[in-house]
């Protein structure tokens, strides 16, 4: 893992991408910076956090793009495979070398709310647990971005799905609100998607009776569910959209709670996503 | 010491490489030799456990490549058919690169490397952009990679494929000489290549194997005897009936009259050991046909593998025949 993560800083150090990343980053924190605290004279921090979390949905990809996908298209990543490492160890190898630089401006940043604070009151704790959450967040949106980077061999696929997943995460708060809230809505949102989630099987697998069975034991238990407990499904649908929805998370953080279930909501985010990571490398090996 | 075991490798209904079983000795040459498409990359794949097999396995050195993956991919140097190597970086950048994730402790990465490249001969590129080498040096570096750890087993795939002349023979060299120090593995299509430097072939197709012997066995059974080439002047029953008095021709086959030459080529294969070259001038000599031309030849590997590849095409549909054809086949005493 150290090597794969020692190999992976050496090219962002002599790749322009890493610097450009962090310059951006940098520009965007500074500009709201100024602007909203120094300019007015607000000494919330979070505000300007608040502001840039949509940097993500345009750097991230950027950023995760080629991590896998060129390493498929050059070939290379039959060196990785074939030398002493786990996949594991390649994967999150790479994680933590997107994650470190991203690290940068985030630990630049740090400075900030010092500086705010020699000309005022400030609240520290709440100005670094949002900075912590920001930088989560961050590392969840690079995870996905990881993933979106190992299912394809072209660079620009892997930036386009991810740049579409992130904006629908994103925009998740608006587009949940969409959908009709009444149960009926809900159980059927949920059988389409069941159904979705057996096409999407069957083309993984090409098992084509274990698709029919999962998608149809799914969708029975969520007509019966429905049946017996109507209640249960009302809002259902739109709070599991709800799930995705990763920005809104930093909500609680901005406003001064310590939100464990947040941090732990991002670090299975994370989880996730590099195991699927993972299984996608280890599945084109066995195909 | 390198066992393969029955191992298959299925891409939906198309069989790759189907039922593979060999063994290979430590401190050999090893030739994997068969037609495009015949399975030898997909082989050295599944060997170096960069694809997964469908059923078999591969034990490395007593570790199985399926279940100890760390333990026997460190005793294999891997070049692939295209040379995995990081564009972006000059050579030796790449080289300490591939040296940290061989996990090659740091004090001795700078010494690991210099060897690498001199053995390859690239000491004078190492701080080139591998993008901007020629093909030739990109393979080189592909094969310094390889080296890179002294693993004892060295896996090379094509790896003279777009070289020119010069550089063909520099690398057969190479290969040559890692020979006395690691098992080297190397597959082509090239026949000459193979049978130059390889002390063992193993002849692949369709997936299958068809062949597995030592360079010379592999000639030698399958000349079945020395064969003749002739060229006579004189009537064909003549000819025919003067060639019916040697007991040791196998075959005979005269083809049609060469009007260039106002002769009949003849083709004879004799029996092993028996040279019936004066009793064949005396003969034709005494019946005045002219013998215009008369060389003795070898069959050479080219004509082996031919053969041997031929037969699965014919035989395609039945599997059982290929055995009986091909001997050398169960020979597992590698």
């Amino acid at each position: 893992m150290g090597a794969v993560y020692r190999k992976e800083m050496r090219s962002y150090l002599v790749s322009m991408i890493g610097y450009v990343f962090i310059a951006f980053i940098l520009l965007m924190m500074s500009f709201y910076f100024a602007y909203l605290n120094l300019n007015l004279a607000s000494p919330r921090f979070e505000a300007v956090l608040e502001s840039i979390r949509f940097v993500f949905v345009i750097f991230v990809p950027i950023l995760t793009m080629r991590v896998l996908a060129e390493e498929k298209k050059q070939r290379t990543d039959q060196l990785l495979l074939t030398l002493p490492l786990t996949v594991s160890d390649i994967v999150v190898g790479k994680f933590l070398a997107v994650a470190t630089l991203f690290a940068v401006p985030m630990g630049i940043v740090c400075l900030y709310p010092l500086i705010l604070a020699r000309y005022g009151q400030v609240n520290l704790a709440v100005a670094y647990m949002s900075i912590l959450s920001f930088f989560l967040l961050g590392c969840a949106n690079i995870a996905i971005g990881l993933f979106f980077s190992s299912i394809t061999e072209n660079p620009i696929i892997a930036a386009v799905v991810s740049f579409v997943v992130l904006l629908v995460c994103y925009l998740m708060d608006d587009l949940s609100s969409m959908v009709p809230n009444t149960a009926s809505a809900s159980v059927i949102s949920f059988a389409v998607l069941f159904a979705l989630l057996a096409a999407v099987l069957y083309n993984l697998t090409r098992d084509l009776w274990g698709a029919v069975i999962t998608g149809a034991f799914l969708i029975t238990a969520d007509v019966c569910l429905f049946i017996f407990k109507r209640t249960m499904f009302e809002g259902l649908f739109h709070r599991f959209l709800n799930m995705f929805y990763m920005t809104g998370r930093l909500e609680n953080f901005f406003n001064g709670i310590l939100d464990i279930s947040g941090v732990v909501y991002f670090l299975s985010i994370i989880g996730v996503a590099l195991f699927m990571t993972m299984q996608t490398l280890n599945k084109r090996r066995w195909s | 010491m390198i066992e393969v075991k029955n191992l298959v490798k299925k891409y939906g209904d198309h069989f790759a490489v189907n039922g593979l079983s060999f063994s290979l000795e430590n401190g050999k040459i090893y030739g994997f030799l068969g037609p495009n498409g015949a399975g030898k990359s997909t082989t050295m794949n599944m060997m170096t456990g960069y694809i997964a097999s469908t059923s078999g396995d591969v034990v490395i050195n007593g570790h199985s490549i399926l279940d100890e993956p760390e333990e026997a991919k460190k005793c294999i140097g891997y070049l692939p058919e295209i040379p995995p190597v990081y564009p972006e970086m000059t050579v030796s950048e790449y080289l300490t690169v591939v040296a940290d994730l061989k996990r090659i402790p740091k004090v001795d990465r700078k010494s690991v490397v210099a060897d690498a490249m001199e053995t390859v001969k690239i000491t004078e590129m190492k701080d080139r952009l591998i993008k901007n080498l020629s093909k030739g040096y990109k393979q080189r570096v592909g094969i310094a990679q390889a080296l890179i750890g002294e693993p004892d087993i060295i896996i090379l795939d094509e790896p003279t494929v777009g070289l020119d002349p010069h550089q063909i023979i520099e690398i057969r060299e190479l290969v040559r000489s890692l020979g006395q120090k690691h098992t080297v593995i190397i597959s082509s299509h090239i026949l000459t290549e193979i049978s130059e430097v390889c002390d063992y072939v193993l002849i692949i197709n369709h997936g299958k194997l068809v062949a597995a012997d030592s360079t010379e066995n592999l000639e030698e059974m399958f000349a079945g005897g020395n064969s003749l080439e002739l060229l006579v002047d004189g009537k064909k029953d003549a000819i025919v009936r003067t060639l019916s008095s040697f007991g040791e021709i196998i075959k005979c086959d005269i083809a049609d009259y060469d009007e260039e030459q106002k002769a009949y080529p003849v083709q004879l294969k004799v029996t092993n050991d028996a040279d019936i070259r004066r009793g064949l001038f005396k003969a034709f000599a005494s019946a005045d046909m002219p013998i215009i031309e008369m060389k003795s030849r070898m069959v050479s590997l080219e004509e082996v593998f031919l053969e041997l590849t031929r037969d699965i095409d014919v035989d395609k549909e039945n599997d059982t025949d290929i055995d009986s054809a091909t001997p050398g086949v169960e020979s597992e005493e590698a």
